[in-house]
């Protein structure tokens, strides 16, 4: 099992947010989260990401069969996770083309591997350009800095195909994207699908879902994953709301 | 949250001083003190002319009846003038003709720097005129640079050699009675370089010296002289580290400029003096009168500066625009860590027509350190459709750190237009995490984001001093993640 989150409790400044989750992924696997606004989507994320500030009070997260919660950020990115943000961050005066060959080179550092030179860097940009159809006029300028909010979610998906994640998480990479770049990052999404890796797409709409074929759709719903299916949930959440997952899990408790 | 983003800001940038370590050189000194006699003494060792001890002991009762200023935002313990040591050279004082005749610990000293004067000269055809203490122990590169009639020694060398044009042009642009440390430099500086380009030469190398301050108890008081004749161009790199130490040590040098009709000169400086340890204690006192004249029509002059160290900086490099259509720029990129405080920017004095000047000041504070930046920017009566642009950056990293800005501008000239942009910014966490989510350590992460932030300046740079310089404000910024 590649991913295996077990009764995980999550809270922020004390206010309980993710209320004992559990999801397993394994190598290969498509998943997607779907839910409502607020519910701990996005925070489920960061805190497999390792972000600060978020305190875990109960459970555990096995990556590749081992704790991560000691591990920090950057670790954990160098392990094979990756976050497509759903809101990423502008640096300004830093260059794509610097930023990430700063990424592979301190990654490939930590697995005892050389670093790229600038040659070789470059020539795997130009190579993962194309998966994405990302201008060379977007990577010469400064991350997400003045970028739209399509121009943003492309560049996550370009991080991506150039760092290899084993374990990749795509927080609404498809909200903002028009209907050319949808079909453009979901395809990207698609030729990066091994056997190895796997995905968790974080999303709101069952369109995303018709280019990438999940293999389980989850609900997540005020902290908790309390339905899980195939690729049909989603086209049942699209048609009748979540207005009945609601009522089904008052029924239950 | 906010706690443990500082916790890192703190711990990288709670380093320790990188370059600090202390050269054994034997060393010949004249006991402290300041008094006619000292520098009458200083000046007969240096085999001066009459007119130099003149100059000094002028400047001297000069600068008896000045008070050391205090407008600027810093905060210093008060210097003991009589417990410097005003003259120290090394013993082994003589020319070289090659490096193999140098005191093998200097080279040792610059090889630890990673500026070996070996690899300059072979390299990257750098001229070096390094100075240890106060005296010129090597320069390199002279045949090149007479074959094209330039002239670029040790200040002494230029009093022995050329003293007609000393008494020409030294204090022209920095008069003795302009402040205090100027004043006090005029009566007792040891050496400095001097540079003179010849009517419609392009010096074809960078012309470079790297101060190092290396006795205990010893002022350094440099005097810099550089003269662009008519249509003459120079690059100047000036840079300089000190090995650490724990007492304070003054430091208050001149550079003067002086530009000729359609001559440019750029002048370049990373400075890393030892900024004083984690607790605030030790470190330089820099206190440094810049300036330039452009004297001539379309002359230019530009100042970069990469400020990386003393524990305190008061240092405004200024353009003097009297010729017409004279430019001059001021590119600064300054950083204070731990307890350094730093008053720096510049004045830009209009006085010809048709007269430009960009200032853009990059302030990165750090720790509990404090960033001012300074300017000035007059425009005289005369100065018709004069134009000036300033902008000036703070980046805070950590909130105990502080930024502050005081541009003063004075135009007497309606047709001149002068603009001026300031911002503040923080590097935020939402940043940091980003990158970390991407491998990148929070100390590589800060390096990209300051680097990005100074790129503008970093860019004015020549290359091999950018390169250098952005290592420099990588590693003061340093201190390793765990
Ligand atoms: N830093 C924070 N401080 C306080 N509350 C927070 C913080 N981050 C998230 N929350 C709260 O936690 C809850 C879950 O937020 P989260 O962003 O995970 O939702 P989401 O499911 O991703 O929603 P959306 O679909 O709108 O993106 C929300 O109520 C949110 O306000
Ligand atoms: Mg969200």
């Amino acid at each position: 099992m590649l991913l295996n989150i077990r009764n995980l409790h999550v809270s922020i400044e004390g206010k309980e947010i993710i209320k004992g989750l559990d999801l397993s992924v394994n190598n290969g696997e498509v998943h997607a989260i779907m839910g409502p606004n607020g519910t701990g989507k996005s925070t489920l994320a960061a805190v497999v990401a390792g972000k600060e500030g978020y305190e875990i009070t109960e459970g555990e997260i096995l990556y590749k069969g081992k704790d991560i919660t000691d591990l920090s950020p950057e670790e954990r990115a160098c392990e094979g996770i990756f976050l497509g943000f759903q809101y990423p961050v502008e640096i300004p005066g830093v260059s794509i083309t610097n930023f990430m060959r700063t990424a592979i080179n301190e990654q490939r550092e930590y697995k005892g591997l050389k670093s790229l030179t600038a040659s070789e860097f470059l020539a795997k940009m130009e190579d993962k350009k194309k998966l994405v159809e990302i201008q060379s006029k977007l990577t010469n300028r400064s991350v997400n800095s003045g970028f739209s909010g399509g121009e943003k979610k492309k560049n996550e998906i370009f991080q991506m195909a150039l760092l290899e994640p084993t374990m990749a998480i795509l927080d609404e990479t498809d909200s903002g994207l028009d209907i050319d770049a949808l079909r453009i990052v979901a395809n990207g999404i698609n030729k990066l699908r091994t056997e190895e890796n796997a995905t968790i797409v974080i999303t709101h709409y069952q369109r995303l879902l018709d280019y990438i074929i999940p293999d389980f759709v989850h609900v997540l719903f005020e902290g908790k994953i309390v339905k899980s299916g195939g690729k049909n949930l989603a086209l049942e959440l699209e048609e009748k709301g979540y207005e009945w997952i609601k009522e089904e899990v008052e029924r239950m408790s | 949250m906010a706690k443990d983003k500082d916790k890192i800001i703190d711990k990288v940038t709670g380093d320790d001083y990188k370059y600090g370590f202390y050269t054994d050189i034997e060393t010949e000194t004249i006991p402290p003190g300041l008094n006619e006699d000292i520098i009458r003494l200083i000046s007969k060792k240096k085999n001066e002319p009459e007119f130099l001890l003149e100059f000094r002991l002028k400047a001297y009762r000069h600068f008896l009846k000045l008070q050391e200023p205090k407008w600027a935002h810093l905060k210093y313990p008060p210097v003991n003038l009589q417990d410097i040591i005003y003259y120290a050279a090394p013993k082994k004082q003589k020319e070289f003709d090659s490096l193999d005749e140098v005191d093998p610990e200097l080279l040792d000293t610059f090889n630890k720097l990673g500026i070996s004067l070996e690899e300059q000269k072979q390299l990257s055809g750098v001229a070096v005129d390094a100075i240890v203490d106060s005296v010129s122990v090597k320069t390199t590169f002279q045949d090149t640079l007479s074959k094209h009639g330039i002239i670029f020694c040790s200040f002494s060398e230029a009093v022995q050699n050329h003293p007609d044009l000393i008494k020409k042009y030294m204090a022209k642009v920095v008069p003795y009675t302009d402040n205090y440390y100027a004043a006090l430099n005029s009566a007792v500086f040891t050496d400095g370089s001097f540079c003179y380009i010849p009517k419609g030469v392009r010096c074809p190398i960078e012309l470079s010296t790297y101060f190092r301050i290396n006795a205990a108890k010893t002022g350094q008081f440099e005097r810099t002289l550089i003269i662009a004749d008519e249509g003459s161009y120079v690059s100047y790199l000036e840079g300089c580290t000190a090995p650490q130490r724990d007492e304070n040590q003054l430091h208050a040098a001149i550079v003067e400029i002086i530009v000729m009709n359609d001559a440019e000169v750029k002048y370049s400086t990373v400075q890393n003096w030892y900024p004083g340890n984690k607790k605030g204690k030790g470190g330089i006192y820099n206190f440094v009168t810049k300036r330039a004249l452009c004297k001539g029509k379309n002359s230019k002059v530009s100042w970069t500066q990469v400020e990386t160290g003393s524990a305190v900086t008061w240092k405004y490099p200024a353009c003097v625009l009297k010729g017409d259509n004279s430019v001059g720029e001021f590119y600064s990129v300054a950083v204070t860590n731990n307890y350094q405080q730093a008053d720096t920017g510049t004045k830009m004095i209009h006085i010809g027509k048709n007269t430009k000047s960009t200032i853009i000041s990059k302030g990165i504070s750090a720790g509990k350190s404090n960033n001012s930046y300074r300017g000035l920017v007059k425009v005289a009566k005369k100065a018709e459709n004069s134009r000036n642009y300033s902008q000036c950056d703070s980046l805070l990293l950590g909130d105990k750190c502080g930024a502050h800005t005081f541009p003063h501008i004075n135009t007497n000239n309606k047709s001149s237009i002068v603009e001026h942009e300031a911002t503040t910014s923080k590097i935020s966490e939402e940043q940091l995490f980003y990158c970390n989510q991407r491998g990148i350590s929070t100390e590589s992460a800060i390096g990209l984001i300051v680097n990005g932030y100074a790129k503008e300046v970093l860019n004015k740079l020549p290359m091999e001093f950018a390169v250098e310089a952005q290592k420099l404000l990588q590693i003061t910024l340093e201190g390793s993640v765990g």
